[in-house]
């Protein structure tokens, strides 16, 4: 220990002449500023000045249909966060604590699920739910309607049809984390609540809950802020009658032209998403997570 | 009302391995038993049966009159204590202590009560509104025994609870322990350790056990002084196990005849002598044996000698030495008549 002490002074002294040739610190940081000013600060500031053009804010904000598209919006991103997050808890619940076979296999079909395209799940849910899909297939079959488009189901063109396809698409979002933070909770803790008369859905409540619950959260806000800037899935499903922010600027810019109102709503979304996103980080930092 | 723990012919068998063979064992109402073995024993296995947490493959357990085979942990009314506390970290300590009233739906207003009292008990009754992470490791330890207590359990069990503690906490603790013990002289107290000391101090009675079996059972005199087994001779008291021959009135270490109680062994049977370590003295005496020093240790207050006496090394502790011999030099060892065992079956050098 003292021998250590004795030659730490010269090792530093040694340093400082070297340090005056080294290049300073901020010229590193110079690269990636200057790519993420050139590919993202830059286009988003045109985006702001574009937006800016007179008139344009108040005639956006008036409009019907805006405030129509924000409303479904959030609805359809709170929703389906609510869902992911249920549905999420319920399934990685069962794959971590309830031993059947092949909860592995579940495990890491579940990291794969991530890589998927979001369209994928809704194409896969149009060949199930859609207007001519097996649902309405094997309904027509049963009964005998003279048309496959006759079949009840024609829910996947209307808000809930975006909501399932939400849901079955960003769920695996939710287990991931959760799945990690249930293979660090001490088993003895469980086994101790058990012993001392708790029932699985109290355990469940009591002790996995509130400990997992940053998980939980971290989960629950990627999912909030992917859902609310959602195109894809909402393109192949609710085409037709579910408009969201991101279909507002697209229908805006690429069908009406109008780049300067596609640039308000665009504006409004991302307010919307880093609004949220600073409303987690409170909130999170609050519960101690 | 007390309930004792009954174990009949619990098998656990995890594909083609026994990990726990025909365990038949009970544990009287009131009574502290230690299951004490090295790791792979099967000694934890036979607790995690009592809590529920294992399913027998064979044999039933039954706490006091009830037959809890098929019971899930929850209905079998059991505290546990484990070695790393699991304490539950977001609950504050009070909290953790209500927790298992709360679960058996208890009186609400009765709780805080119970809680004081199982605080006070565990001497924490300072500590309530901390969270764990505030607490040192004695101090959670303390935490989840309360909590374990103020169920008012008819059963304990207790896993290594020490293991995680330093020594000096640890001898404290174990005092404690004995202290609720008298308090609770109710409660059967069942005691996992792989510790001698431990199992010693506390226990109303020792279960040795070895290789998924149970080895020995008996008082702590009992297993110390006159043990049945060569296991248990070596692993309570690390014994000096010899390969004698049956004599006449004695027996014979290779070639040196030995005075000692041979009991109803059969002249010219094969057996081993257990005599332990600190019985045996330095210097001339009954039962002297020859030897060379191998290695010498110094243990403080005493000394520890590694002597080859024809070819069996035989350890030694005598009061701290003035002049340790040195290595190979030659000794006189001997210990009295009385403080030999003769156990029944031969085995190599301990």
């Amino acid at each position: 220990m003292a021998s250590a002490q004795a030659t730490a002074p010269p090792v530093v002294t040694a340093v400082r002449p070297h340090r005056s040739r080294t290049v300073p610190a901020w010229v590193w940081a110079l690269p990636p500023v200057a790519v993420l000013g050139l590919v993202f600060l830059y286009p988003l500031g045109l985006v702001v000045q574009e937006s800016l053009a007179p008139g344009a804010y108040a005639e956006v904000l008036a409009s019907a249909s805006f405030r129509d598209a924000l409303v479904t919006t959030v609805w359809l991103a709170v929703g389906a966060t609510v869902g992911c997050l249920v549905l999420g808890f319920v399934l990685a619940l069962i794959v971590a604590f309830v031993p059947f076979p092949g909860a592995k296999a579940v495990s890491r079909f579940i990291d794969v699920f991530l890589s998927f395209p979001s369209f994928l799940i809704t194409l896969a849910l149009l060949f199930v739910y859609g207007t001519v899909g097996m649902a309405n297939g094997l309904w027509t079959g049963a009964t005998g309607a003279d048309a496959v488009s006759d079949g009840p189901f024609h829910f996947l063109t209307t808000p809930w049809g975006v909501l399932l396809a939400e849901i079955t698409y960003f769920t695996p979002f939710v287990m991931r984390p959760l799945l990690a933070a249930f293979s660090q909770l001490d088993t003895a803790q469980l086994e101790v609540a058990s012993s001392l008369g708790a029932r699985p859905a109290r355990i469940v409540r009591r002790v996995i809950l509130p400990e997992v619950l940053p998980a939980l959260a971290a989960g629950g806000s990627l999912v909030l802020v992917m859902c609310l800037n959602e195109f894809g899935i909402v393109l192949f499903t609710g085409a037709k009658g579910v408009t969201t922010l991101p279909m507002l600027v697209y229908s805006q810019a690429i069908l009406e032209s109008d780049y300067a109102a596609a640039c308000v709503v665009a504006v409004v979304n991302v307010a919307l998403s880093v609004g949220l996103y600073a409303v987690y980080r409170v909130v999170s930092r609050r519960a101690g997570a | 009302m007390t309930s004792g723990i009954r174990f009949d012919g619990v098998t656990v068998r995890y594909g083609d391995t026994t990990v726990l063979d025909a365990l038949t064992l009970t544990v009287e109402p009131g009574e502290v038993m230690a299951l004490l073995g090295p790791s792979g024993s099967g000694k934890t296995t036979a607790l995690r049966t009592v809590a529920g947490f294992v399913t027998p493959s064979a044999g039933r357990v039954h706490i006091g009159d009830r037959d809890v085979t098929d019971l899930p942990p929850y209905k079998r009314g059991i505290g546990m204590v484990v070695q790393q506390y699991a304490l539950f970290p977001h609950l504050r300590v009070d909290e953790n202590v209500a927790f298992g009233l709360k679960a058996r739906k208890h009186p609400r207003a009765e709780i805080p009560g119970r809680v004081a009292e199982a605080l006070e008990m565990t001497g924490m009754g300072a500590y309530a509104r901390r969270h764990p992470r505030e607490l040192s490791g004695g101090q959670q330890q303390r935490v989840a025994i309360a909590r374990a207590l103020a169920i008012r359990p008819d059963v304990l069990l207790l896993d290594e609870p020490l293991s995680a503690l330093d020594a000096q906490l640890r001898s404290g603790m174990l005092a404690e322990l004995a202290r609720l013990h008298r308090e609770l002289p109710d409660v059967s107290i069942l005691y996992v350790t792989h510790d001698q000391v431990e199992a010693l101090t506390l226990a109303d009675r020792i279960s040795v056990m070895d290789r998924a079996r149970l080895q020995d059972c008996g008082t702590p005199q009992e297993l110390y002084r006159r043990p049945r087994t060569a296991f248990t001779a070596s692993f309570v008291g690390n014994a000096n196990l010899l390969p004698v021959r049956v004599g006449p009135d004695g027996v014979d270490l290779a070639g040196t005849a030995l005075k000692v109680p041979v009991g109803d062994a059969a002249p010219g049977a094969a057996a081993t002598l257990c005599v332990r370590p600190h019985l045996i003295g330095l210097g001339e005496g009954p039962n002297a044996l020859r030897g060379r020093i191998a290695e010498v240790q110094w243990r403080g207050a005493t000394h520890r000698l590694y002597v080859d006496v024809d070819g069996h090394r035989v350890k030694a502790d005598v009061r701290e030495l003035r002049d340790t011999p040195p290595l190979g030099s030659e000794v006189t060892l001997h210990f009295a008549p009385e403080d030999a065992v003769l156990l029944a079956a031969g085995v190599n050098d301990g």
